[in-house]
């Protein structure tokens, strides 16, 4: 009794030293650039002078496309896997996706500057190039070097890593609609898209978010397969997909082990800690989201 | 074919509608499970074609070469990798176990449950980077070196929520009748927890503590602070000691054809072994059930 009481608080300790040891170590970038460190963005170890809004800027760019790609293609996974797929397909193409969320994510990072970095540069970001660069709005945003390494390749890398935690849920979730309510829907005639669309999609709706907020949230704290193919550089020049940029936590994996004491190690702790915080309240919200649909769940049946 | 002609124009148009609507819908979702598949094989199949060819008996033996020198393996890396995964999950899985047990046997209602439960699946999905900075305060500092000590830590504090998770969840999964079984015969609580409940949801345990293995197996985030890396062979836990995603990295983003070539049959050796552990975990479970 004692030592499972004790092992429940480590968790609670477990938390607490996490946000005390960021807020410790980032004390003094906070005294000296207060909350203006969030919306300025020179990044510059040489004159010790630091703003973070260039790599939150990565951070939620890359965030932002992975989930632009993700989120349909979930949805349309979650709908093959359980109206679609005939029943013997079911269990291999769900372990599939389930090893898709297995796969380390440096594999990620070494398959994506490796293999798919170059493949991007050469057949989407230089044919996008070409096609857009003169016409004034999509010009800025396909600007800068093609080389695939930045914020497109960034960004697609996390969405094949969030496909298979965004699916798993939303399929778990299409899973609870009860079957009367379905069946009724076919016996009007309804299609089987209508049925997901206007049918399950309603009744699922707050864990489909949930999911969705899962998935951001690992986008968010993804380390590894970013720092491979952002391309990690923190200026804020252009607002370009292809540019090489750095995420909140590219920048720590590059700089942490080589800054020295000081304001440089105390703005990359309070980089780390906007992090946490931002990537603690996306987490939160799908717990609580998810929590709502299972009692949902619990007071029908 | 009496009914067909009756029915309107326009309601026909709108039924063709519909059927056109859901054939492009179902078109769209194979599509998008082909595309989750294909990025899977695509990988898996990078990782064969350019692991598999480093694959050599020099690459257990020999230790990290430098950037100019030819040869070399990963021994030192790999060794690293084993000890500090082994130690990490000695370290995390009873934690995990005993704070899964108080989540499932004690605290069903309490507010410390709730709370326990709820940070948790957050510590679940948080960042591990994270992580490597906690525990790069709490030893790297004090100790004032990296060490091998603080990256089975960092990889322990990955390890504890995954456990928690499972077991909470297999024990729930025991029926209760089981546990007023034992209950009738007088047994105290702790017995029936050891000998009926957690007896029952061993497999499950596994389960979780195998998925716990693969998951830090491949991480790499947090031992960038913690265990540093050794281009030698070391198994002095307080000093850097190399690890296989570490290694990796390095090499991966440095310029040196040969030591790319090392990195992939690392990725090779990882993906292998992180694919083998997830499949024995899924395959023990089922044959348990």
């Amino acid at each position: 009794m004692a030592a499972t009481y004790a092992a429940a608080w480590f968790t609670l300790a477990m938390l607490a030293g996490i946000i005390g040891s960021l807020l410790v170590g980032a004390a003094p970038a906070i005294k000296e650039f207060g909350l203006g460190f969030l919306w300025h963005s020179e990044w510059d170890p040489v004159q010790d002078h630091y703003g973070g809004l260039a790599m939150i800027y990565g951070t939620l760019a890359t965030s932002f496309i992975a989930l632009l790609i993700a989120v349909p293609v979930s949805f349309g996974i979650a709908l093959f896997l359980t109206e679609m797929s005939p029943a013997w397909l079911k269990r291999p193409l769900g372990v599939a996706i389930e090893l898709l969320a297995a796969v380390p994510s440096i594999v990620y990072g070494m398959w994506g500057l490796m293999v798919f970095g170059p493949i991007l540069a050469t057949w989407v970001q230089q044919p996008l190039q070409k096609a857009f660069g003169e016409v004034p709005l999509l010009g800025t945003l396909f600007s800068g070097p093609p080389v695939g390494m930045g914020i497109l390749c960034a960004g697609i890398i996390l969405a094949i890593m969030i496909i298979p935690f965004i699916a798993a849920v939303m399929r778990d979730v299409f899973e609870v609609t009860p079957p009367m309510l379905k069946e009724s829907a076919y016996g009007l005639g309804a299609t089987t898209w209508e049925v997901v669309y206007k049918v399950v999609l309603p009744f699922t709706k707050t864990g489909v978010v949930g999911g969705v907020m899962l998935g951001l949230g690992r986008a968010l704290g993804e380390t590894m397969a970013v720092t491979f193919v952002i391309g990690n550089q923190s200026q804020l020049s252009q607002l370009s997909l292809f540019q090489a940029a750095n995420s909140i936590t590219s920048v720590l994996a590059n700089e942490f082990a080589e800054a020295g004491e000081g304001l440089h190690r105390a703005a990359l702790m309070y980089l780390a800690l906007v992090l946490f915080v931002i990537t603690f309240i996306v987490l939160s919200f799908a717990k609580v989201l998810l929590a709502r649909l299972k009692r949902a769940e619990g007071a029908r049946s | 074919m009496s009914t067909l002609s009756s029915v309107s124009g326009t309601r026909l148009a709108m039924h063709r509608h519909r059927k056109r609507v859901n054939a492009v819908a179902l078109s769209l979702a194979f599509a998008a499970m082909a595309f989750g598949v294909f990025w899977l094989v695509w990988i898996l199949f990078e990782t064969v074609r350019l692991g598999a060819a480093g694959m050599s008996l020099s690459l257990f033996t020999q230790s990290t070469p430098g950037p100019m020198s030819e040869g070399g393996g990963l021994a030192n890396a790999i060794f690293g990798s084993l000890v500090m995964v082994a130690l990490a999950t000695l370290i995390g899985t009873p934690i995990g176990i005993f704070s899964g047990i108080y989540l499932a046997e004690y605290g069903q209602k309490g507010w410390l449950g709730a709370a326990t439960r709820f940070i948790n699946d957050i510590l679940l999905s948080a960042p591990s980077i994270v992580i490597g900075l906690f525990v790069y305060a709490l030893v790297v500092v004090p100790m004032k070196t990296f060490s091998g000590w603080a990256g089975s830590l960092a990889l322990a504090l990955i390890v504890i929520p995954v456990v928690i998770r499972t077991t909470e969840s297999m024990l729930n999964l025991v029926p209760s009748a089981l546990r007023e079984a034992a209950y009738a015969l007088g047994t105290p609580k702790w017995r029936v927890i050891s000998s009926v409940t957690l007896r029952a949801a061993r497999s499950g345990v596994i389960t979780g503590i195998l998925l716990a293995i693969a998951r830090i197996s491949g991480e790499t985030a947090p031992l960038l602070f913690t265990a540093l890396s050794n281009q030698f062979f070391s198994s002095d836990l307080g000093r850097p000691i190399a690890s296989l995603p570490k290694v990796i990295y390095d090499f991966a983003t440095g310029p040196y054809q040969n030591l790319q070539q090392l990195a992939w049959a690392g990725v090779f050796l990882i993906t292998l072994g992180v694919l083998a552990l997830n499949i024995a975990a899924r395959v023990f479970l089922r044959n348990k059930n």
